[in-house]
């Protein structure tokens, strides 16, 4: 097993589909128990490390570990030293002295949790790092998508908005390609990154043409203050282009799945009509979640410490 | 202690002969030479005699930055590099705008006595580009400036570098370019490309340093001044100078090392000791800075010595400064890069590394070969040896090498500043 969850690509075909599964059984297992607990890890102590406000995720995290039996200690930036401007490294070192068997990591800076592995003994779970991957968004997107269409090879998945600043469209793309699943990515080319040619996906910057061929659409956020930096010209013509509205969903086909990895901009990216929908998988995606991450605990701490 | 007969060394890659030096001055160079009076003598027997390499862009920190190298750490690591002359960047604190910077940069230089320590001036006050800083107090200074920059920053504004052109001509002054359009690299990590669209890293795409290039050269064209071009990185610079240079232009540029060996899949690790500015690219553009220093497209190699603290690197990669050590890499690198796959030979290395560094510096005493009457500014190097990067075992008082536990042909046995031995077996003398 990895020691780490740093990227999607830590994940080949067989990790990913392990962790997939496992996620399952676990959901199994709490369902129909009057404790939503097991006693997997117990007395090993799971640190939440997070450089950004993320309610959402810290929770789905620390709800994770707990149903697992281990310790949690949250250790957000605000009132601790991380916000008095203590290095990385530095609260790396405190991890380390507290004898932390895994960190989850959330910080606004890509590739720091590559750094803070390279630091500490304990597992490194990524949790959204700045502009770069989130790779357990990734998991539980498929995991939803695995559990609603049945399975991932060949799935048609098309990513709209703006994956350039994408943390959640890198980890999909590559999570999605090794489990199967041809993904187009649809966008702005303004919002596409220089070099987005060299990912395993097709690119296309016709939404209405792609939505026949598409099993599942998943809408990525679109920050308005993208808009003043020259990316599109207005709020309304990127609705009107690569917004999903109920226009645009009436041409997919009838058992497609709409997805958004939240937060939502209603009205902008996704018309409420469309987020609220039968064929919406937004509120199953938060349950799924915590069993993802659940599974990739559980996976990092009872695999062979130090195997790698 | 300024005389020595140096024996059986390879001059300039070419034949083997002695030179003997009184009192700092090379005397005689042939075969069976006498030792001058009171002279040490040195077997060079399998080393080659290089004129003192000459760097024309090195951060030595000082004033401001002392925790992270000093004017004396930095001449001991261009000492050990088989430098005697160093060109000191600017951007020190305070900048280095003012005659009373410059001449405090010259003087720790000349106290420290390892290399000559030539101050370069900024361009405008603070490196802010907004007021042309005194750029004629600074060449008729103690320290006689006579290359102009504000690097780390470019000289955005066009009609700023027109005016600065323009105004060194008239003490045969070079503006030295740090070519970045800041519109295009706003909050920029790495070259922009495969790699950076993988590591949500935002781009420095290479127009941005090639639409200034072009821009410098046409002001440079039109108002008939000298341009020195920093840090090439891109093949379209290459491409844009060879241009510039066939319109009989007076534009020089430099490539540094790591440009020459490194691409951007380092920054797969996240290590910021593989953040520099202009960024490491591509192997498409190592290809064509190799191919133009050949030529001699490119004119000269320069390091670009930046060292930085453990705070400013042991970081997030965003947090990082860009920069790393350079000083006692660059021949290796540039023997690895160059000399080895045959695009250059020793008198090349002595022409890109001393002699056209030198001349654009206007630094008289230096990158000249040895013969009889000139200053024995010189370098003894070993082509057949071999050395493995230890970080700590460097000179530099910061650590940020990209080489770390790289293993390099060349090194460095001696260096004669003025005939005095600043390296011996290769250890630094003070
Ligand atoms: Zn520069």
């Amino acid at each position: 097993m990895i020691r780490h969850l740093l990227s999607a690509a830590d994940l080949d075909r067989d990790t990913a589909t392990l962790l997939l599964d496992t996620a399952r059984q676990l959901g199994q297992a709490l369902t129909g128990r009057e404790v939503k607990k097991l006693p997997t890890l117990r007395g090993r102590t799971v640190v939440n490390l997070f450089y950004e406000d993320s309610t959402r995720t810290r929770v789905s995290f620390e709800t994770a570990a707990k149903r697992l039996s281990a310790d949690v200690v949250n250790f957000s930036a605000k009132g601790s030293s991380v916000s008095k401007g203590e290095s990385l490294k530095d609260t790396a070192w405190t991890l380390q002295a507290m004898g932390a068997d895994a960190v989850v990591i959330r910080h606004p800076a890509s590739g720091a949790s590559h750094r803070l592995a390279g630091w500490v003994d304990g597992s490194v779970l990524n949790a959204g790092d700045g502009t770069h991957e989130h790779p357990t968004q990734a998991l539980l997107d498929a995991y939803t998508m695995r559990e609603r269409m049945g399975r991932l090879d060949g799935l048609r998945v098309t990513i709209v908005g703006d994956v350039l600043h994408s943390r959640v469209a890198r980890s999909n793309v590559l999570l999605l390609r090794t489990l199967g699943a041809d993904v187009t990515l649809v966008a702005p080319p303004t919002l596409l990154p220089v070099g987005v040619e060299t990912w395993p996906a097709r690119i296309s910057y016709d939404f209405d043409a792609i939505l026949p061929k598409t099993d599942v659409v998943m809408m990525l956020r679109v920050q308005r203050e993208r808009m003043t930096d020259s990316f599109f010209p207005s709020v309304r013509e990127y609705s009107r282009r690569y917004g999903l509205d109920l226009r645009r969903a009436a041409l997919l086909p009838d058992d497609a799945l709409v997805m958004h990895p939240g937060p939502m901009v209603r009205g902008m990216e996704i018309a409420p009509e469309v987020a609220d929908s039968a064929r919406s998988a937004i509120v199953e995606q938060v349950a799924n979640g915590v069993l993802v991450r659940m599974a990739a605990l559980y996976l990092l701490l009872s695999g062979e410490k130090g195997a790698e | 202690m300024n005389s020595w007969l140096i024996q059986n060394a390879s001059i300039v890659g070419r034949e083997t002969a002695d030179i003997a030096i009184e009192n700092g001055v090379v005397t005689e160079v042939g075969t069976g030479l006498t030792a001058p009076e009171g002279a040490r003598v040195l077997d060079a027997t399998g080393l080659i005699a290089l004129p003192g390499l000459v760097d024309l862009h090195t951060h030595l920190r000082e004033p401001g930055r002392e925790d992270a190298e000093t004017v004396e750490s930095g001449s001991r690591a261009a000492a050990l590099g088989g430098y005697t002359a160093v060109c000191a960047m600017a951007n020190t604190s305070p900048v280095a705008d003012t005659a009373g910077v410059v001449e405090q940069v010259w003087r720790l230089g000349r106290d420290a006595g390892l290399v000559d320590v030539q101050p370069i001036g900024a361009v405008t006050v603070g490196l802010k580009g907004e007021h042309m800083a005194e750029l004629g107090a600074m060449a008729d200074s103690a320290a006689n400036v006579r290359i102009f920059s504000d690097d780390g920053f470019c000289v955005a504004d066009p009609k700023m570098m027109r005016r600065a052109l323009e105004y060194v001509k008239a003490f045969d002054g070079v503006i030295a370019q740090h070519a970045e359009e800041p519109a295009l690299t706003a909050g920029a990590q790495m070259h922009e490309g495969e790699f950076s669209s993988q590591l949500g890293l935002a781009g420095w795409p290479a127009v941005a340093e090639e639409a200034i290039i072009a821009r410098d050269c046409l002001l440079t064209g039109h108002v008939g001044s000298r341009l020195h071009v920093c840090h090439v990185s891109t093949a379209g610079s290459v491409e844009i100078l060879r241009w510039a240079k066939s319109k009989g232009w007076r534009v020089t540029a430099e490539v540094c090392p790591h440009h020459l060996l490194l691409t951007d899949e380092r920054a797969t690790t996240y290590d910021p000791v593989n953040k520099v500015n202009p960024p490491l690219r591509t192997d498409t553009d190592i290809e064509a800075l190799r191919a133009g220093l050949a030529e001699g497209v490119i004119d000269v190699v320069a390091t670009d010595h930046a060292p930085h603290s453990s705070e400013d690197k042991d970081c997030e990669w965003a947090a990082a400064r860009p920069g790393m050590l350079g000083l006692q890499t660059a021949l290796s690198i540039v023997v690895k890069t160059m000399v080895e796959p045959g695009l250059l030979d020793w008198d090349g290395v002595a022409e890109r590394m001393s002699r056209r560094p030198a001349r654009i510096a206007g630094l008289d005493g230096h990158g000249l070969d040895p013969a009889p009457g000139v200053p024995a500014n010189l370098t003894l190097i070993d082509p057949a040896a071999s050395w493995t990067v230890v970080p700590n075992e460097l000179a530099s008082l910061s650590r940020n090498t990209p080489y770390a536990q790289m293993t390099f042909p060349a090194t460095v046995r001696a260096t004669f500043l003025r005939g005095e031995a600043t390296v011996l077996e290769g250890k630094a003398q003070k």
